[in-house]
């Protein structure tokens, strides 16, 4: 992903892992064995022949890489479409299931919209939903957490790593509480596997989702861990055939999955150096752009994963930031929401107020960033940043030191 | 490598589908969503191939849907259907033909609003008189596959749609099987919502569509974005709608020279069925896909002949891969009343446009020598007794 020049187009530097990596070349090859007519194509449901019993061998051996990566046991991997279907399939299908035991559920304020809006169909269904503020930091309080849990709450659903500050929660913590209570966990993990260490075997974790092109896997699949031990019990949200042990049918996709297996294998494989490196590139972005005067960080330094950091330029209006750093693959929040002029509702969770909020830019960083392309980074935001700000009547008054929230403004 | 004649259930992705996949596997990265280069790159990738997925339908592009495949489709169809009438408080049934596919009976069954099942006659036809018999007055939506993917039988739509709509019924069709055989006419033919997907026309797994008429309630079932049009959320797979768009494209190009190409093949298989006295071709009588053969071999357990078939590298199916490893017999086969013993023997064979008449010659000539093998060994064994 270095950058190249053809012709006049030159082409961005690519800083936005979160909302979706490139597929790994090795991945590609994976996939390459299971796609075409030389290939071992073939329904992994068709029982009667070679072909069929070839791709469900790939995909029993993928479905092992995902298992291994995370602490799982291979069982307890269920294919979907991805992390939005295993969130959707998740929260709704436990909560369904449930449904006698009470009507409650528990999450984050900060969560993915594919948690959010779950919860918020379930809420037209007549559920109750506790929406938590995070700290300022964008962690959990486990105290605040405790103490919404009630006697109705089936179900908790909090992020590992969000996808916008990159904190991670303390899933472990978490999970105790739901545990001593009898509550069931799902965990969003989107974003976390390869980038933090997941042991199944050991987290008090009843449900977690998982996406392949967060971790240089293809676009299209995803997975839900479903515990066995004890066995958690959730209602199918896909009829149609009774594939994935009745949780999610639907005709497998053979290479993506396979795709997937490869993808958290070299993640399983590399994920230490590759924190290590990330976090040197992350450093090195922060370290170069923090004694701007009026830049803050969003989210917890220290609980967060490597790659990500999330600025916010006071006195720059974000979009108009992205704008001039064109130069740039960027984004102000998720990819999820980027449409849309509103501030980023993760940030205005952590109390961040609208200026603020506004002006924030994420910048991810993965497998293919390189020390270079964050050095014109830096360059680029800096001359981007103040030339803005020279151009801002609002920094102008800044520097003359007026206090802007004193002012009221005109409604026009 | 084993001979494939099980294309219905899946096919072997083309060459020219992939290599229009591959940039999307590699280079052309980025999210859909995400308002920077990349990010538009990828969606004007979609929109090409929401084009070409129309043609292939008969469909303006602005009513396709993307999904994860046929299955999700027809979920879609159903639940959404059902969501919105819910949300509108109507009190509404549904009807659904007794030879559809597990992905729409299944979801049907589990649906809050009620579901009557419409009979089909010995060669899988849905009458008009059949549809009327279930119709009420609050059914509000009519779901006839448009072709069986077992016995290949193509329904004849049109005065279901007609009788449908003249009711204020909504009309759904699940062309999975048919799309990329025979023509499909989306909006000429008034129904409101068809299924496709793409692995049955030589693309990707992992890509479907359902096609809806802007009159059609639905709401969306899968939440946490707005992609497709607020009708589907979850980043697009964007490679695989790439494949769909090409295999799309490629098969409305080719959908007669494929066509007769199968077809060959297919009546030179029937022709040579034939000298089997053992041998009832299903759905005979009834206009079928041209890849398409479903025959019973009475004395026969299906299972066993599969197997047979299997070890002399023939890979064909009972019928649907999705129920395959059940041994009930067809519910398409029971609901043209089929005897269960014969239904249990059934073997379909799916040409695809990779097959030769060698593929049919070796067909031939390996069901010949389980059948004369069996029938020696059971001379053998009356004459041992």
């Amino acid at each position: 992903m270095t950058e190249q020049s053809r012709g006049q187009t030159v082409k961005p530097i690519y800083l936005d892992y979160s909302a979706t990596t490139p597929i790994d070349e090795r991945v590609v090859a994976e996939m390459l064995k299971y796609m075409g007519p030389e290939s071992s194509f073939g329904n992994p449901a068709s029982r009667s022949h070679s072909f069929g019993w070839t791709a469900e061998a790939a995909v029993e051996q993928a479905r092992k890489h995902i298992a291994d990566l995370v602490g799982a046991n291979p069982k307890e991997i269920i294919f979907t479409s991805g992390a939005t279907e295993s969130d959707n399939l998740a929260i709704k299908g436990a909560a369904h299931f449930n449904e006698k035991r009470g009507k409650h559920i528990v999450t984050c304020k900060t969560e993915h919209k594919a948690v959010l809006d779950s919860c918020r169909q379930l809420e037209r269904e007549g559920y109750e939903v506790t929406y938590l503020d995070p700290m300022e930091n964008g962690l959990l309080d486990l105290d605040t957490f405790e103490k919404a849990l009630r006697d109705d709450t089936t179900l908790v659903s909090i992020m590992h790593v969000n996808n916008e500050i990159g904190v991670i929660q303390d899933i472990e913590a978490i999970g105790k509480i739901c545990r001593d209570r009898k509550i069931l966990f799902h965990v969003d993990a989107a974003q976390s596997p390869g980038k933090v260490e997941i042991n199944l075997e050991e987290l008090p974790v009843d449900l977690m989702s998982f996406s392949a092109h967060k971790i240089y896997g293809p676009k299209g699949i995803g997975a839900l861990y479903v515990q066995r031990k004890p066995r958690v019990r959730i209602e199918a949200q896909m009829h149609g055939g009774g594939h994935e042990r009745g949780m999610r049918s639907g005709t497998l996709a053979t290479h993506q999955i396979v795709g997937m297996g490869e993808a958290f294998r070299i993640a399983k494989e590399e994920m230490a150096t590759e924190n290590a490196r990330l976090l040197k590139l992350r450093n090195k972005l922060y370290d170069g752009v923090k004694d701007m005067e009026e830049v803050y960080i969003n989210g917890d330094i220290n609980h967060r994963i490597a790659g990500n950091i999330n600025i916010s330029f006071n006195y720059v209006e974000g979009e108009s930031l992205l704008m001039a750093l064109k130069d740039l693959a960027i984004s102000s929040g998720s990819a999820c929401t980027s449409a849309s002029l509103e501030p980023s509702y993760v940030l205005r969770a952590l109390g961040r107020n609208d200026e603020l909020a506004h002006s924030s830019i994420r910048f991810t960083m993965g497998r293919y960033t390189t020390e270079e392309e964050i050095d014109r980074t830096i360059k680029y935001v800096r001359a981007a940043v103040a030339k803005l700000r020279e151009l801002s009547p609002l920094w102008d008054m800044y520097k003359e030191g007026i206090d802007l929230n004193s002012i009221e403004w005109a409604a026009h | 490598m084993a001979v494939y004649l099980d294309n219905n259930a899946t096919t072997a992705l083309d060459e020219s589908v992939l290599e229009a996949m591959l940039p999307y596997m590699g280079q052309m990265m980025g999210n859909p969503s995400s308002v920077h280069r990349f990010g538009r790159l990828q969606k004007d990738a979609i929109e090409n191939a929401r084009e070409s997925v129309a043609q292939l339908a008969g469909a303006r592009a602005e009513q396709v849907i993307f999904t994860s495949g046929g299955t999700e489709s027809n979920n879609l169809l159903l639940n959404g259907f059902s969501r919105k009438l819910t949300e509108q408080n109507a009190q509404a049934r549904i009807a659904v033909s007794a030879i559809e596919h597990m992905s729409l009976m299944e979801p049907a069954q589990h649906l809050p609003l009620a579901v009557d099942t419409i009979a089909v006659d010995e060669n899988g036809y849905v009458s008009l008189q059949a549809l009327e018999q279930v119709m009420t007055v609050t059914t509000s939506l009519v779901s006839i596959m448009t072709a069986n993917n077992e016995t290949g039988a193509i329904q004849k739509l049109s005065p279901l749609i007609t009788l449908a709509c003249e009711r204020n019924c909504f009309f759904h069709t699940d062309a999975s099987q048919a799309a990329g055989k025979i023509p499909l006419e989306f909006i000429e033919s008034g129904v409101h919502a068809m299924t496709l997907s793409a692995h049955k026309l030589y693309g990707p797994l992992g890509a479907g569509a359902l096609i809806i008429d802007k009159r059609l309630p639905i709401s969306k079932i899968q939440y946490g974005g707005t992609q497709e049009k607020n009708l589907r959320a979850g980043t697009e797979n964007v490679p695989a709608i790439v494949g769909f768009g090409k295999a799309a494209e490629l098969a409305l190009a080719e959908l007669q020279t494929r066509s007769l190409h199968v077809r060959v093949l297919r009546d030179a298989l029937e022709k040579g069925l034939k000298q089997f006295n053992a041998v009832t071709i299903f759905a005979e009588k009834a206009e079928r896909l041209p890849n398409t053969v479903q025959f019973g071999v009475a004395g026969y357990d299906g299972e066993t002949l599969l197997m047979q078939l299997d070890r002399k590298a023939i890979a064909v199916s009972s019928g649907s891969a999705c129920t395959s490893g059940k041994t009930d017999p067809s519910h398409v086969l029971k609901a043209m009343k089929v005897a269960d013993t014969l239904a249990n023997s059934a073997i379909r064979v799916s040409f695809g446009k990779e097959n030769t008449m060698s593929d049919v010659d070796a067909l031939l000539k390996a069901l010949h020598d389980i059948i004369e093998i069996n029938r020696n060994s059971s001379v053998m064994m009356a004459a041992n007794v």
